[in-house]
């Protein structure tokens, strides 16, 4: 797979289509499995590994999937391709950092990844723009159920899935959502959300996952428990709390604009001015102002740039990204500069000034 | 003579307002070192820290949370438990706790003991209620079983013992590979 042939692109999750597509960007699922005849990776060894990968490869390109996986073999990819992977959620950090043989297949909108040689042998994971968590587990029970013909997974009665970790035995299962929430930030309210939603064992966290910070006031909401519920009782419990979140977070932008038409109005013109014109822009504060004009567009206080471009410039913003457009290895600095320079064309390409 | 006790304490502890002594950003790793009775404490954000090599990245993911877990919730077995090690893959109890990962599928009943109130603790359960493979599903003296042949393999293979290689592997080929 060409990996070039993605960085013009947005990929399925930044779609900025679907179900609640305002507040919900993505939904996304992961299951964990493992080979019942072999350590798990932490524990196996190089030679081991080499045969577990390309155990795997061989079983994946023959599953009977449309459209087709592609296999990307990662030690072979240079460090920016990896890093770009990251970027747009294909694979995780701990597979782009890891040594040995790993790989992943995927299809070529994005939706469907296989990670070979992760924590654990293989990390099934489907994702889809809006609030699709349904449509989501449909497919990947269904990819699943392809492998499952194929390779003997580790799994007892009693247990389930058996994990190289504890935390994800069972189900193997992480369902997660990624909400945009700036109004909930602007009120404060967020932390009583979260609060309220850590009681019921659902984790909050940044954009990029585990130890991640909510840049750009986005949160990925997922459930802790893998183990004694049934995958359907865990996506209902996410599915019960996720509309309620998005109940808050209209409300918090309705009175918002409310009380403080003005101030909102400005804040988000000044956004848009900023991105507009600025010749040095950081990826955080490239982050903070996509988000206010996100949240422009959507309260229509914006009308001449639409959401997928936003989305857009979101990963395209981000440094592998953004090296890979500009076609060479930049350093902080001239990240910065070229991050600028960047917005600024695609904004004047997308619209006019400012309302 | 010098006495050195350097403890690196990573966890989310009250730091909330302690700023990093090299940036500005918020502390979150904390150093005490004690040297012929001197205390000397550092207080730094996570990249400095790690950018002057104070801690080593992983210490602050999962599997140092995981290890903390773990260790609250021994007991009074420990001792048994410490001297456990998994026929089939090799890995010793205290490694699983230092690392938080397991080494292979079948420590999950080797290790039963110490798993099942981990197990409570985390998911607050000690039973899988979800998806079943259609496929029969090994159990788990025959996943044991397939692991230690793989290690022996390996071992034989690092050992250059060739012939032993490919009997182990005759043998593996003859017991279904269960890829």
């Amino acid at each position: 797979m060409n990996l070039d042939s993605l960085t013009h692109t947005s990929g399925e999750w930044l779609r900025g289509s679907g179900p609640e597509s305002d507040i919900v960007i993505s939904s996304r699922i992961r299951l964990a499995r493992n080979l019942a005849a072999f350590p798990f990776t932490n524990r196996a060894s190089s030679g081991q590994k080499a045969e577990i990968e390309a155990l795997l490869r061989e079983r994946i390109a023959k599953i009977d999937l449309e459209p087709k996986l592609s296999y990307v073999n990662v030690p072979t990819l240079s460090s920016l391709d990896r890093q770009f992977l990251v970027e747009r959620q294909l694979i995780s950090r701990e597979l782009a950092a890891a040594d040995g043989p790993r790989g992943v297949a995927l299809v070529p909108q994005e939706t469907v990844s296989l990670m070979v040689n992760e924590e654990d042998h293989l990390r099934l994971q489907v994702m889809r723009s809006g609030f699709t968590l349904d449509e989501a587990w449909q497919e990947i029970d269904r990819v699943d159920d392809l492998l499952e013909q194929r390779v003997t997974y580790a799994f007892s009665e009693e247990f389930g899935y058996l994990t190289a970790c504890p935390t994800n035995v069972g189900t193997g299962m992480r369902a997660s959502v990624m909400l945009h929430l700036p109004a909930l930030e602007h009120t404060k309210q967020i932390e009583k959300v979260f609060r309220a939603l850590q009681k019921i064992n659902l984790a909050v966290r940044g954009l990029y996952g585990e130890g991640s910070r909510a840049s750009g006031h986005f949160y990925q909401i997922s459930n802790q428990v893998t183990l004694g519920k049934s995958e359907t009782n865990i996506l209902n419990e996410i599915h019960s709390v996720i509309p309620q979140i998005i109940t808050y977070e209209r409300q918090a932008r309705t009175s918002w604009l409310r009380d403080n038409r003005q101030g909102l109005q400005d804040k988000i013109s000044r956004a848009y001015g900023t991105l507009c014109s600025a010749t040095m822009m950081t990826s955080e504060e490239t982050m903070e102002l996509l988000s206010s004009v996100r949240l422009g567009i959507n309260l229509h206080l914006i009308e001449d740039i639409t959401i997928p471009t936003v989305n857009e410039l979101f990963i395209h913003t981000q440094p592998a990204h953004l090296q890979k457009i500009v076609g060479t290895s930049l350093d902080g600095e001239e990240r910065n500069t070229q991050r600028a320079r960047y917005l600024r064309t695609r904004l004047r390409e997308a619209g006019a000034s400012p309302n | 003579m010098k006495s050195e006790n350097r403890k690196p304490k990573t966890e989310n502890q009250k730091e909330c307002q302690v700023k990093c002594q090299f940036c500005s950003n918020p502390a979150t790793v904390h150093l005490t070192d004690i040297v012929d009775m001197h205390k000397k404490e550092m207080h730094l954000c996570q990249s400095c820290a790690e950018q002057h090599q104070l801690v080593k990245k992983q210490e602050l993911n999962l599997p140092a949370i995981l290890q903390n877990l773990i260790g609250q919730h021994l007991g009074p077995q420990t001792d048994e438990l410490a001297r456990l090690t998994c026929p089939a893959c090799g890995i010793k109890y205290m490694e699983f706790r230092a690392q938080g990962r397991l080494g292979c599928p079948h420590d999950y009943e080797v290790f039963r003991g110490g798993l099942a109130p981990l197990l409570q603790r985390i998911h607050r359960s000690d039973r899988h209620r979800g998806k079943t493979p259609q496929r029969s599903v090994l159990p788990s003296d025959q996943m044991a079983e397939l692991v230690e042949l793989r290690r022996r393999l390996q071992s034989a293979i690092d050992r250059e013992a060739y012939e032993e290689a490919a009997r182990l592997r005759d043998l593996l080929r003859r017991k279904g590979c269960h890829g």
